[in-house]
This record gives C-alpha cells, structure tokens and sequence, in this order.
C-alpha cells in the first residue's frame, strides 16, 4: 500500500468486512465463493477462482489488461466489485476458445504476432470481442480509437490492430 | 482501501434511507472512479450503496421537446443512444471524447458528473491537499501544476473537473434531478458544480442524503454546429488539458445564439455569458471569435505550469467556433482524436 | 546452408498459450497456504523513521506479520551479499536495514495477511512518523556537484585527438545544450514473486526476472541458502525492457516473509510502486559539433550529466555513441553523474544509447541546417567505414543500404529542405531522420539438448523470454539444425536449474543463447553420427565428418548418395540408445576482440503539427535496419514496431516528473504517465537490410531488442523541426513546448 489513509481510521474500528457467499457466473459456470465486499472481480477471478488469464496491469482502470466481458459488454474487472457482479454472464479470456477451437481473434493474434510479452493479451483479445459486438467501429482510425483503453508496452499496436481488422472483414462474429 | 459493508438498493426511498442513516456510507453504480479512489486511500466508505438496481436507466423524451438522460444509463448507452446522437451530438462526441470503451460501458451518467478530479497530489496522500484533507494546504500551488486550473481557482485549491461528458451538459445547459429525503429537486447544471472558494472538499451542490436520478437535456441541442475540441497529451485515453464545448445557432452567417464551455481549466465546467452575449447577433468571423475567447480568457491566472492553456485556451475556442459554424451535417465519426479531425 | 526454419516469419512457439490465458507470470502460480504481502512505502524522500505502529494493523485476525527495520530477522552483514550481475558500483540498497529513508516511496514495511484486500487495508492502519531531511532531487540543480565516478558501470569515455583545436578549425560550429527527463519502464506486469513452500519446506520461488540465477544468486547470498534450496522459475515475464535485470525488493521481503513465517507469500507491487526503483535516468548533455564547409566533421564535443542515487554510481554508455557514429579525429567526451535522494537508475531499453544519441542525432541535425546540406547527405559526407574510436573494422556494417532503402521507402526526396514549408490546411508536415546504433555481443552461454527415441529434441537454457521471441527463435535454430519439425522441439527457459545463461538484455540473446542452442544440437549430430557409424553394415561407416551427411526431415542422409538415408529414430535405436542428452557451453571467438560489432539503422519519421495547439502526430515512420541475420522475420519486425512506440513515447510523452517538494515522482501511475496508446501509432515500417556476418556469432544474428528505439526519438524530434521551426531540446515535446 503506498500510503496512510487519508481518512480518520481510528473512527472506523478497525473491523473486518463479514464474508459472505457470493455466486459468479464465468464461463458459463457458476461458481460459489466466500468472499468480503472489497474483493475486486479482478482479484475474485484470479486469486479466488484461479482464472489468471485475466490481468492486473495497474488496478486502477488505466490501462485495459483486466478486461472482461459483463453481459456482452467489454468492462475493467478491477474497477468493479465481484459482489457487485453476482448474476451477470461474466466471460473471460479463459472462456473464449470452444475447446480446441480457438475464437477467431485468438487466432488472428497469433498469426499477426499481435502481442510480445502477452501480458495485456488477454486484456487486448477481450476488448476486441467487445469492439466486434458494438459495432461501431467502420475504419481503421476508429478500432484505434476504441482499442486505446487497452495499452501494450511492447507497442504492438500495429499488429494488434491488423489481427482485428481481419476478423472483421472475415465476418466478425463468425464464432459466436 | 477501508473495510466496508455491502447492500443493493432496490428502490429509490431505501436507497436514500440507507445512505442518510449511516454518515460515512457512499453510492456505488459503475464504480470507475469511486473504487479507484478507494483503492489508494482517498476515499474510505464504511458502507456501500449498489443502486445499479434502481429503474433510472431509461433515456426517454420530456414533454418540453427535451430529453431525461436516465442516471443509471451508461455514458456508452447515452453517446450511443439514436437520440442523443442524433439531437444532441455534442454531448455524444463529448463522452466519446473520454475514458475508454471499457469505462464507459461502466460509468453512468450519474457518476459521470460526480467524478473527482485527477489533480496528482489530490490522489497521492503523502501529500497536501485541501480537497482531500480540509486545511492541510494545496501542494499543487508551489507544486507541478501542469494540468491545473487558470480559471476560478482559489488560494486553496487549483484543482479541475476531469469530466468531458459534464462540459457538454454545461454548454447545452442541462438540469440535474436530484431525490433527498427532503423530496426532489432540480438543479441547474451551472449551479451543480462549484468553485473551490475556502471549501474545495465540496465538488458540488449535492447534499449528502441526495441521489441523482435523471438528466434533464432541453429541447435545444445545437446539432446543425457544434464541436467539441479535446487537446490532451496524447491522441486518445488522457484528461484534457482543454476542452472546448460550443454550440452555435445561426441565421445564415450571423451567430443567433451562441454556448461556449470550457474544460480543464477550472473546477467546474467554465461558462462566460458576456462572452457568448458579445457573438450573439453578431457574423461568425475570426475577428469576434477573438473576441469572444479574449473575453472568457480575460482573468485567466496562469501558475508555474500552466500559462500555457491561456493561450492554448483561445486558440481552442476559436477553432471551436469556427468548426461549429462549418460543420456539415453528415454523419461523421463519433470521435475526436486530435484538433486536425474534421467535426 | 539450406534453412527451413532459420529466417522463415514464424509464429511465436507460444502464441496459444499466450491468447488463451494458459501462461502463467510470477503472480499466477498456485501454492500451499498462500498469503499476501503488501508494501507500505515512504512518504518521505530523506530523512528516518522515528516511529512506526503496527498495532492497529496487527491486531486483525488475519494479519500474519509486519515486517519493519525494527522486527525484521537478522540478514547477510555485508553490502556485497545484497550486490547482483547489473548492480553499478556502490553499495546496492538493502529493504528494511535500518530506519533511513534514501528515496520516496522506499519499502519500510511488507504487511502479511491471509488475503490481498486484507493487507492492504492493514497496509493502511500502519502509522509512520518521520524525521524529514533536505533531499535533492533536481539534477538541473546539480550541475556544479556533478562528478566523474571512479569507476563506470559500463562504458569508460573514450576521446581522441585534440577537439579544441578541431573547432577553432571548423568553418561551421553548432552548440546546443538536450535534456530529457527521468522515464519508467513500466512493464504491463507489474513487479511480483511468489514463494512457494511446499509442505516438506521445500522452497519455489517465482519472479519476474530477466534472469532467474541472479535472482537466485541475490537471495542465496542474503539468505544463505543454496541455490538447490532457492529455486527460481520464470517461465513468462509480462515486459521487463530492463526492470527485471536486477532482483527488485519484492523478490526480497517475499523470501525473508516465506522464511520466517514458514508459509506461501506473494507480494505483487502497485503500478504506484512501479515507480519506486529503477528508472531511465534524467540527463543533461551538450553537444559542439565543428564542421568544414563541406559537412565534414572537425569535432565533436559530448559533455553529459547524468542522475544517480546517493548509494550507487550507476552510469551507461552515453557519450561514446559520438566517438564511434561518425568519422570525425577529435573527439571529446565527458560523463558525470549526480546524486540525488531517488533510487538508482536501472538500465532501460537501449539504456545511454537512446539518450546519448537523440543529442548526438539532433545535433547532426542542426549541423544539416547550418551547413545547408540535406541530414541524409551530412551523414554519408561523415560515414565511418571503421570504428574509429578504437580503430577497428566492423564486422559488418551495411548503415549506407539503410540510409538508401530507408529513403527510398519514406520518399525522402519530396522533403522540401526548408524548414516550415510542408503543410496540408493547419496541418505543418515534417520529415526528419536520425542513424541509430547498438553494440552486438556475445557472452558464455550454456545450453542442454535431449533427444529422445521417439524423435522429440527438448533444448533448453536459463534464459528468459520478456516478449522478445526467445522461445521460439531457439525453437527454430534447434529444429533447423537437427533438421527435425518444430513441432517436435520444445525450448525450456526461465528456471534456475537449467544450464547458465546470462541476464537477458543488451539485445545479446538472440546471440549468446543462439549459440549454445546451435552447439548442443551440432554435438548431438555427432553423437548420432557416431552411433550410425559404429552399427552393423553401417552405409554411414566411412563418413567422417557432419559435413558428409545432411540432417533435414527427421532423417540423416549421405550428402553424396541421397538414396542412403535413417531416420533419427531408427539411428538411435540402432545405437541403443534411448536418450541422447549433451551440454555444451558457447563461448564467444576470440577473434571478435579484433573487431568493432554493432548493428545499425535509419530512422525516418514525418510528423504532422497542428499549427495553433502544438499537438504532434507521428504519421509515418520507416526504420531500416542493419542487424545481422533475421531468425524470424515475424517477432523480428514486432520488435522494432515496438522500439519506434518507444521513440514515439520517448520523443512525445514519456516524463517521470518529480515533485521537488516532496522530491517524488508525482504522476505515478498509467492515467499521468503516459505512454503510447494505439489512436497514437499510425503508419509504421520496418525494413531489414540484408547483412552477412560471420563474426559476430556463429549465427550471425545481431540482436534486435534496442535497436528499434534508437534513434526512433531523434527522428521525431527533427521532423518536429522541420515542420515546425521550432527546435525543441528538451523532451518530451509535448503540446505547450511547441505553442
């Protein structure tokens, strides 16, 4: 932790938080675990469930590697409670391929060396699930634009951005 | 980050119930700003309100030709909303001006506006600031303060509202509805963000025991020419370090009407009436574009870092305007990447 | 030499488990009865700590220990213990020795609890007070302080001739003073380990590291273990671009938490405390360039100003980049450093050489200009057809056919040579270039290759893999030389038990473990060969050499009698053997002493300026490269792309700023450090120029990990020049510079 509270603790009765069960749909699995409120989604995936795949890259939403789909919806897991999540669709990038079969965006990633460390892989990949189902995004300026919530420090930006045109021109969602 | 306990609202009157019977307790909706800031300590609830389940997600028309943007509608749903883009597309480039897809796929227009701001020392407590901890002084006035106020600052804070979103509401001149256990009320937008005077730990108007439930749009939304103009230090996923908001009405060449906000430079979204009433009736040249920016700028204060947005500042009103009077009405990207795009 | 795999566009070996989640970085390894550390950090740049209470904290069920200077177990007594493979001169800073603070957010407690959210709430209960000391944290300050340090980490200063005279001669002479700010690494993956005790104690230690043995060596010494009993595993590091060569404090307090509680600890630092060690530092440099008429060089004058901390010397390769870029017979060259109350500088990406050069490169630029000469030309009138800073040749150095088909590429020939004269609406165009340079090496390497009957080859080597392609370039020089598929070699890294390899860094990977890899699969050939030669009614029994056979399908053929073929199988169970297994160490010819090594490049950008706000983009960008032999073209270019982000970050949007009031850096985190993001990269190119180099290793690989960024940022930074007027010396170039 970087600092004291700002706020007057001894006020607070240093208490813990009661744990309660908490049940979170990933992966099309539901799975139960006991957890305070103040366990982020992120921290419930990877620390809670194991599903690693998902990143914490800063854990204050400021550069995309924890990024998962809520409902459909591309979201940053470190921003959000899990208990805040209980009952929503959560997919992940562990819930991505269908068996061997990778998604598409998978595929193209590796085929246009859309990575280095592949640290914000994960991150990147599910942004882009999230960017094929909005549909906003007609030209490449505009996938730019919509992927710069997710940084990548080895700078594969080019590639990345390649791999995700190729999935749209091949019919986006072709994997759903 | 403090130890807190959870519950989820199901109706409005619990919600405020709740929120008033225990002093420190907060709302939570999309959480982007309130859990980052708990998570370096600068904001320590006891308690969490999860109102995500109240109905306040409808975006839906007024009687008065306006539209109720919904305070639990995400800033995504809003910008991408058909009537929003289309009667209001200022507010919608604004949002997308902002954050990520990923947060704003979480944040709500509520919380949009109640965003705290991202001056450093305000996130960083091994340092002073008075809106975090009242009375322990502004490190940001000998400090860097680059990204700081020129506008409306006070000895105690320099500190600026962070929100795109909120610089449009300004411009359009937007009411915030608001629900306490008083009842309800209406605020008007520039009367919902406050400068920071002696008491900079107050953001805004908003009382403790209240909630916002909706966003009032009126019927005008200056969609024949607008802009919004973003400058940031890099093309997409920075606070501006200004930005501008202005929506023209015109008869032919002459201004009719004209809205200018500013963003970035002040602790609230920065409105000058003297000098959008110097445009109006008047023809859209660089010459009263001058004028008009020369006037919001006149009592600009510029600190170590900062001079530069004064200057910085007129140039992106000019350029505003001008693009507002250009603008076609094509549909266009929803985006503003640099000053060089095309509205 | 026939190539399958060698020089073919290759997709990463471990793609798939980098898209599907499956790799694991140091915080994602499950262990017996995990707990979590959490760092309290310092508020303070210098000064002590008075009094710190732990009571609060540790009071909640749940909280393990909090390790302080006051509590913590007794460690190794000498500096020495504490010092690692990339550690400058000085005495390398201890965690939790005592109660001086030499640095903000310097780690003064590690909190440990049965969950993450558990000690970091603790984190928060633990009260400090301070005795706070004057720090120094200005380097512009420091200028008259600035030293020359007894010894340099890497590169002594190496001038030649006599450069006063060399100006007074110069008909043209060009002075100017470049700064650029201190920079993080920031690396996706923040900085974690996790140590894993088993239930019998055995220890498992999982960081993120560019090596695993001096981690391993680091906490060997401190904490007197062996290195059987301190166990380092890296298999992926999510970006490191030099944060990870020295043992940063997490691997620290996570092994003294581990020993002392008996119990699994991981300790993962914020994007915060990413800010609290190593970083690019801060430098102050002026550059004197006297020329003839002509453009041609009388000399050159570096003086340099760097930061470092008040307990290490660190200082890099900074000025001789303007001894050995150009031919020039005076050549003068100073490089101090400075104390300041921070951490000590850490290598990153192209460390001296990305800061040395962007002076150097804006220098020759202003130097175009006021000899009139085109910046590509003034480079050829000055092109060294040897080092001549040690006068030596180059192995090889194929700069001109950059410079050409770089030009030829960008367009550079539409460049209008005035400066503000290109435009499209507001937009001011701007094209400039800059040469780029980086050392090639090869270091001692070792490396195990194990063949098994049922034809898979595993190779593997201590190395690490921080996204640079390791695993598979090693794959495919494996497979290549056994001449069996890919899909039958797997390449092992990042664990400490594996043959020695040095840090990776300094682009000499690609090189040093390259070699190993190719030895341990040539011995493995011979021993094939000889198990082929000793079988009954062997065809294969008159061969005496490998140059007589040919290892290409999984199968050894007579190279005069194709018919006359075995598959690798069959020759091992001819032979009878099961499992071939060899070690060999690479070391590097003695030969490469008598040479000057170095890869090249021309960087050529165009940036478009927004006349009225100053706002840079960085439209186009082709960089060409002279890096030696291309092992694959694919992770080869992503390399490069990379480096020309950093230029841009470096040249546009990079600064650690630090507070002098509080002498911190203040904009510690991804929202106002900014770095990069994709709106910010459009047009980039890369080309690789052919270069045959039988020196440099038996590979003739260069290494390409630095060579992208350098460079990259002075391209910029003179196309800025040109479309703007305007010369900015001091980066980064952000929007109110240029107002």
């Amino acid at each position: 932790m970087q600092n004291q509270a700002a706020f007057e603790i001894s006020a607070l009765q240093p208490a813990l938080p009661p744990q309660q069960a908490v049940t979170l749909k990933v992966n099309g699995q539901e799975k139960t675990i006991k957890l305070a409120p103040w366990v982020s989604l992120l921290d419930a995936l990877r620390e809670y469930l194991q599903l690693t795949g998902t990143k914490k890259g800063c854990d204050h939403g400021q550069c995309g590697a924890c990024t998962v789909l809520v409902n459909g919806k591309r979201i940053n897991s470190c921003l959000t409670l899990a208990i805040m999540e209980e009952g929503n669709e959560i997919i992940t990038i562990e819930g991505l391929a269908k068996g061997d079969e990778l998604h598409p965006l998978q595929t193209a990633f590796i085929e246009h060396d859309a990575y280095q460390c592949g640290y914000c892989t994960p991150g990147q990949i599910c942004s882009a699930v999230g960017l094929l189902a909005e549909g906003k995004a007609k030209t490449t300026a505009d996938i730019k634009e919509l992927m710069s919530g997710n940084i990548c420090r080895c700078g594969a930006y080019t590639n990345i951005v390649s791999a995700i045109e190729e999935v749209i021109q091949k019919g986006g969602q072709a994997h759903e | 980050m403090n130890s807190f306990t959870y519950t989820r609202a199901t109706t409005l009157e619990t919600a405020v119930q709740d929120k008033a019977s225990a002093e420190l307790a907060k709302f939570i909706a999309g959480g982007t700003n309130l859990t980052d800031l708990m998570k370096v300590n600068v904001e320590g609830p006891n308690h969490l309100i999860d109102i995500r389940q109240l109905a306040l997600k409808d975006i839906t028309d007024n009687a008065d030709g306006g539209l109720r943007l919904g305070a639990l509608a995400t800033n995504a749903d809003t910008a991408y909303h058909e009537q929003v883009a289309k009667r209001y597309p200022l507010l919608a480039k604004a949002i997308l001006a902002g954050a990520s897809a990923q947060l704003r796929n979480m944040a709500t227009n509520g919380g949009n506006i109640l965003q705290r701001t991202r001056c450093y020392y305000f996130y960083d407590t091994a340092t002073a600031c008075n809106k975090r901890e009242p009375g322990s002084g502004c490190a940001a006035l000998s400090g860097f303060n680059r990204i700081h106020a020129i506008l409306g600052a006070s000895e105690h804070c320099i500190a600026v509202h962070p929100s795109d979103m909120a610089i449009a509401l300004a411009a359009l001149e937007a009411n915030v509805n608001v629900t306490g256990q008083q009842g309800n009320r209406t605020i008007p937008f520039s009367d919902f963000h406050r400068l920071p005077g002696d008491a900079p730990h107050l953001d805004n108007t908003l009382q403790p025991d209240e909630i916002i439930t909706s966003i009032d749009l009126p019927a005008k939304g200056f969609a024949q020419h607008h802009a919004y103009l973003k400058l940031r230090d890099r093309e997409s996923y920075a606070f501006a370090l200004v930005s501008v908001a202005a929506g023209l009405e015109m008869d032919g060449d002459t201004i009719t009407e004209a809205r200018i906000a500013l963003g970035g430079v002040a602790h609230k979204p920065w409105r000058n009436r003297e000098a959008e009433d110097l445009l109006t009736g008047k023809s859209a040249t660089e010459e009263n574009f001058k004028l008009a920016a020369a006037e919001i700028m006149r009592e600009a204060k510029g600190y170590e870092h900062n001079s530069f947005k004064i200057e910085l500042g007129k140039r992106a009103i000019m350029r505003a305007l001008e693009q507002a009077v250009k603008m076609s009405n094509k549909p266009d990207s929803h985006f503003h990447r640099t000053s060089t795009e095309p509205v | 030499m026939s190539t399958e795999y060698i020089g073919k566009p290759t997709s990463r070996v471990d793609g798939r488990d980098k898209v599907t989640g499956k790799a694991q970085y140091a915080a994602e390894f499950e262990a017996l009865n995990l707990t979590y550390g959490v760092v309290v950090s310092s508020t303070i740049a210098k000064g002590r700590i008075k009094a710190m209470d732990i009571s609060a904290a540790l009071q909640l069920p749940g909280v393990l220990q909090i390790f302080t200077h006051d509590n913590r177990p007794g460690l190794a007594w000498f500096d020495k213990s504490y010092q690692d493979e990339d550690s400058p001169p000085g005495a390398p800073f201890r965690p939790l020795y005592d109660e001086k603070i030499l640095f903000s957010q310097q780690p003064i407690a590690l909190v440990v609890a049965s969950t993450f959210e558990l000690a970091r709430y603790a984190a928060s209960l633990v009260k400090v007070t301070y005795e706070t000391e004057p720090h120094v944290t200005d380097l512009n300050q420091l200028r008259q302080d600035a030293y020359t340090p007894s010894k340099y980490k890497s590169a002594e200063p190496t001038p030649r001739g006599d450069a006063e005279t060399g100006l007074a001669q110069a008909a043209i002479k060009i002075e100017a003073e470049y700064n650029h700010p201190s920079e993080h690494h920031n690396p996706m993956e923040m900085h974690a380990t996790t140590v894993a005790v088993a239930e019998d104690g055995t220890l498992t230690i999982y960081d993120k590291t560019q090596s695993v043995l001096n981690s391993q060596k680091y906490i060997s010494k401190i904490f007197g273990l062996s290195t059987k009993e301190a166990r380092v595993i890296s298999p992926f590091v999510g970006g490191a671009f030099g944060s990870g060569l020295r043992p940063q404090y997490q691997l620290f307090l996570a092994m003294m938490a581990a020993l002392q509680l008996k119990r699994s600890v991981k300790v993962v630092l914020t994007r915060q405390q990413m800010f609290s060690f190593g970083h690019r530092p801060a430098t102050i440099q002026k550059l004197v360039l006297g020329a003839q008429a002509n453009g041609a060089l009388e000399a050159v004058v570096h003086e340099a100003i760097a930061e470092t901390s008040q307990f290490e010397d660190y200082s890099e390769n900074l000025v001789n980049w303007s001894a050995m870029l150009y031919k020039c017979e005076n050549v003068q060259l100073t490089h101090k450093i400075a104390k300041m109350d921070v951490y000590t500088p850490l290598d990153m990406r192209a460390p001296g050489g990305v800061s040395g050069m962007f002076a150097l490169e804006c220098a020759m630029d202003e130097l175009a200009y006021a000899t009139k000469l085109d910046p590509l030309e003034l480079r050829l009138v000055n092109y060294a057809d040897k080092d001549y800073s040690e006068d030596k040749p180059f192995s090889s150095k194929e700069l001109r056919q950059c410079y050409q088909q770089g030009a030829e590429k960008f367009g550079w020939n539409k460049r209008n040579p005035k400066p503000r004269s290109m435009r499209e609406g507001k937009e001011l165009i701007g094209m400039g270039l800059a040469t780029g340079a980086w050392e090639v090496k090869q270091k001692e390497a070792s490396a195990k290759a194990t063949l098994s009957v049922d034809g898979t080859l595993q190779v593997s080597s201590a190395t690490a893999d921080i996204g640079t392609g390791t695993y598979t370039i090693m794959t495919q020089i494996a497979a290549e030389t056994l001449g069996l598929p890919m899909e039958q070699v797997t390449f092992k890294l990042g664990d400490s038990t594996l043959p020695e390899a040095p840090l990776q860094g300094g682009s000499w990977t690609a090189a040093t473990v390259g070699s190993a890899v190719k030895q341990a699969c040539e011995a493995l050939k011979e021993k094939i060969l000889a198990g082929l030669r000793s079988a009954k009614d062997s065809p294969f029994e008159p061969v005496q050499t490998l140059e007589d056979v040919v290892f290409t399908d999984g199968r050894v053929f007579l190279k005069n009698n194709s018919e006359q073929s075995v598959s690798i199988t069959e020759a091992m169970r001819l032979a009878g053997e099961n499992v071939l297994e060899v070690t060999i160490t690479a070391k590097p010819k003695k030969n490469q002493q008598e040479y000057a090594m170095f890869s090249h490049s021309a960087v050529f950008a165009e940036v478009r300026v927004d006349e009225d706000f100053g706002t840079v983009r960085v439209s186009r960008v082709v960089s060409a490269i002279a890096g030696g032999r291309v092992i694959n073209p694919k992770t080869a270019r992503s390399q490069v792309l990379g480096g020309i982000v950093w230029g841009i970050g470096m040249a546009l949007e990079e600064e650690s700023v630090i507070d002098q009031q509080y002498g911190r850096f203040i904009n510690h985190d991804l929202a106002e450090y900014h770095v990069p993001v994709s709106a910010d990269v459009h047009d980039l190119e890369v080309i690789f120029v052919e270069e045959h180099d039988d020196i440099v290793n038996p590979i003739g690989a260069k290494g390409l990990g630095e060579i992208g960024i350098v460079g990259a940022a002075a391209a910029i930074v003179n196309a800025v020049y040109h479309a703007t007027g305007k010369r900015i010396r001091n980066l980064p170039i952000t929007l109110d510079k240029l107002l």
